[in-house]
């Protein structure tokens, strides 16, 4: 028998670790002398509070859907993919190369091929980690922090010594051609009248990022390698016993995995640089494990999340504008998020399985 | 002999660039030969180099500073013990939170004490740690040969320079030849034999975090007063991530760890000295060198060179049976 309820494992834990995280973020602020409840608003009115705002929000929430998704998916094989970072770097290079080599006749086409492009190469990126916890047993965890530093080094070196154009100081590729600019927001949803999400860099990608939350929802719960990825997640012995091989199912989630995270570049890349960029991921990976956490691996969950992350970077953005908090408070929230969700878990967890069979006791 | 005159500078550069490293993958090890795996030596240098190089700026006294580092680290450290210890959380998943959490934290306070967007004040003076020089090492450096390797290889480092490699057989000689460093040993590969043989796995544990934390402490404070004079963001820029690259390297030993740092410690010199390397008419991009350190651990973690096999228990909460 469960020791709770369903809905408090999945929405009540939750919520109790992101109000911890909240308590203790409007400590910090206090701590550095500035007003918690000035900065909330400062950040909803600055996130939410106007369509450019939420152009903003919106924009950063597709790529950590991206990211999030990336790690949910590792997650229910039970492989922690901390590599998302370093996947979405080379589906940044990839991107570009569809972009750049490629004459496109029109974007619809070009984004399908950028999708591939980036899927692959951010498959290619875990590919060799997971081939090496499949076969040789080498930790997942450490070979993907490894390969975002040769991620960072690789791409550092394309973007200096090969991509980079002639008689350019900087160290980026040349812009993408008109063809291949993605629709943003503001062409999508303005009329002549009113103008909407302008310069915000929210694009047609948003609902790439949806439809990828709806594919791998699908993949999870409605397929049979879904069923067997979750399998592999709950029991490897019990997996094995059902005839799942693990190292079909590890190498096959880390390459999901891989891909989605790798998919981000269409959003930072392809829709708002237009051009590939040194440190064009922003961490955006490494979010992708908070965004999982709170998510609960499921992709409305991180759905949720990566909207929540959106609002806090966009209102972050803001804070940083027009007070003295600099920008890393959002990395702190984001510490305290995962700290809360992840690590200490259990510390919300079991006083709360408690409360519920004191009180299924009383109720007999 | 300005052959000789470079390499020297090179090896001296080394050995202050493995010292950092050197420090936090001793921290690593204690931590990881325990049972507890520490994605967090980079968060917990970082923390403690902001909080050195702030504490050593305003009382102008960098032993204090030191204090302040190590107390700072071992926070942290207790933050990953009640985590993965007491809550029996999932260690990597608290190591990362850490990780970010000094991220953001080292910026923030130092934003809002010093308002130099995310620095300290540049230290001099009493807030450095400075030089030490053996004895007769300017009367020798002349002679050819010895002169050099004496006067600046070996003399001439900061105090915590010598602490570091001290450090190296010190942690040999715990590890394999008291007590506490045989049950620590047993309790990173079989936690319920220690605990049947009477002997607290948590408060194990908790002593290995502990001392991780320090040597944290000591890398960061070294980062940030003697390295470089004050703490800038992100200054511990992967540190911590190459010493676990060289924990594994060293298959979680003492002597190869100091191996393996001084090995890494001499890409980054090299590196720094020399950027794009023409080997006669093959250039080796930078890029290469700043890379190295992590592909070779994902050679030696694929066991193609020999197999590094971490400690049985590792990232395993133990739980008591009842």
């Amino acid at each position: 028998m469960d020791k709770m309820p369903k809905w408090a494992d999945v929405v009540l834990i939750p919520l109790i670790s992101l109000v911890l995280a909240a308590i203790l973020s409007a400590l910090v602020i206090l701590a550095i002398g500035e007003n918690p409840i000035e900065a909330v608003n400062l950040m909803v009115t600055g996130a939410l509070g106007s369509t450019y705002g939420w152009g903003y929000t919106l924009y950063y929430a597709t790529n950590f859907m991206f990211t999030g998704l990336a790690v949910a998916v590792a997650f229910h094989a039970r492989l922690f993919n901390i590599g998302g970072e370093g996947q979405a770097m080379l589906g940044g290079l990839g991107v570009a190369m569809v972009c750049l080599y490629i004459d496109w006749p029109h974007w619809s086409i070009a984004l399908l091929a950028a999708c591939v492009g980036s899927a692959l190469f951010g498959a290619m990126w875990a590919a060799i980690p997971a081939y090496l916890q499949a076969k040789r047993g080498s930790h997942i965890v450490i070979t993907t922090i490894m390969f975002n530093f040769i991620a960072a080094a690789f791409l550092n070196y394309m973007l200096v010594n090969v991509m980079r154009p002639q008689g350019s100081q900087d160290p980026a590729t040349a812009r993408f051609p008109e063809t291949v600019h993605l629709p943003t927001f503001q062409s999508m949803f303005s009329t002549a009248e009113n103008a909407l999400f302008r310069g915000a860099p929210a694009n047609i990608s948003f609902f790439v990022a949806l439809l990828a939350c709806v594919a791998v929802w699908a993949l999870i719960w409605r397929t049979r390698l879904g069923y067997e990825i979750r399998a592999y997640g709950h029991s490897e012995t019990g997996a094995v016993y059902a005839g799942i091989s693990p190292v079909r199912i590890t190498i096959i989630a880390m390459l999901i995995s891989g891909g989605l995270a790798g998919m981000m570049a269409i959003n930072n890349v392809m829709g708002e640089a237009e051009r590939l960029v040194l440190n064009s991921t922003e961490g955006a990976g490494f979010i992708g494990i908070a965004v999982a956490l709170m998510g609960r691996s499921h992709p409305f969950g991180v759905f949720l999340a990566a909207i929540l992350f959106g609002f806090l970077y966009q209102g972050g953005a803001e804070l940083a504008l027009w007070t003295s908090i600099p920008r890393e408070l959002i990395v702190v929230i984001q510490a305290l998020v995962i700290l809360f969700t992840g690590a200490l878990d259990n510390m919300v967890r079991m006083p709360l399985e408690k409360l519920f069979l004191s009180l299924r006791k009383g109720a007999q | 002999m300005e052959a000789f005159v470079t390499l020297v500078q090179v090896l001296d550069s080394t050995i202050r660039l493995a010292t950092p490293l050197l420090l936090a993958c001793l921290a690593g090890l204690y931590s990881e030969r325990a049972g507890i795996f520490d994605i967090g030596l980079e968060g917990k240098m970082l923390m403690s180099a902001f909080f050195s190089a702030a504490v050593a700026a305003v009382t102008g006294s960098v032993w204090l500073g030191l204090l302040a580092g190590i107390g700072a680290s071992l926070i942290l450290s207790a933050l990953h013990g009640v985590a993965s210890i007491t809550f029996r959380g999932n260690q990597l998943i608290s190591g990362v939170a850490i990780n970010f959490l000094a991220s953001g934290m080292t910026v923030l306070v130092a934003q809002s004490w010093f308002q130099q967007g995310g620095r300290t004040p540049s230290l001099f003076g009493g807030g450095r740690f400075e030089p030490i020089n053996f004895p007769f090492a300017d009367a020798i450096s002349g002679v050819p040969i010895v002169g050099p390797i004496y006067s600046e290889l070996l003399s001439g480092h900061s105090i915590l320079v010598y602490v570091a490699f001290l450090m190296v057989p010190l942690t040999w000689w715990i590890l394999y030849r008291t007590r506490f460093g045989l049950r620590l040993r047993a309790v990173g590969e079989n936690p319920a034999a220690v605990d049947t043989a009477g002997v607290s796995v948590v408060g194990l544990r908790f002593a290995a975090v502990a001392i991780c934390g320090v040597l944290c402490g000591i890398a960061g404070a070294y980062l940030a007063t003697a390295l470089q004079a004050g703490f800038v963001k992100e200054m511990t820029a992967g540190r911590g991530f190459i010493a676990l690259a060289a924990l594994i390297f060293a298959k979680w030993r003492p002597w190869h760890a100091m191996g393996a740092c001084l090995l890494f410690g001499l890409l980054q010199a090299v590196a720094l000295r020399f950027q794009n390397i023409d080997l006669g008419g093959v250039v080796i991009p930078v890029q290469v060198m700043d890379a190295l350190p992590y592909i070779l651990t994902v050679v030696i973690l694929a066991g193609f060179v020999g197999k590094a096999v971490p400690p049985r228990a590792g990232g395993e909460p133990y739980v008591k049976e009842r």
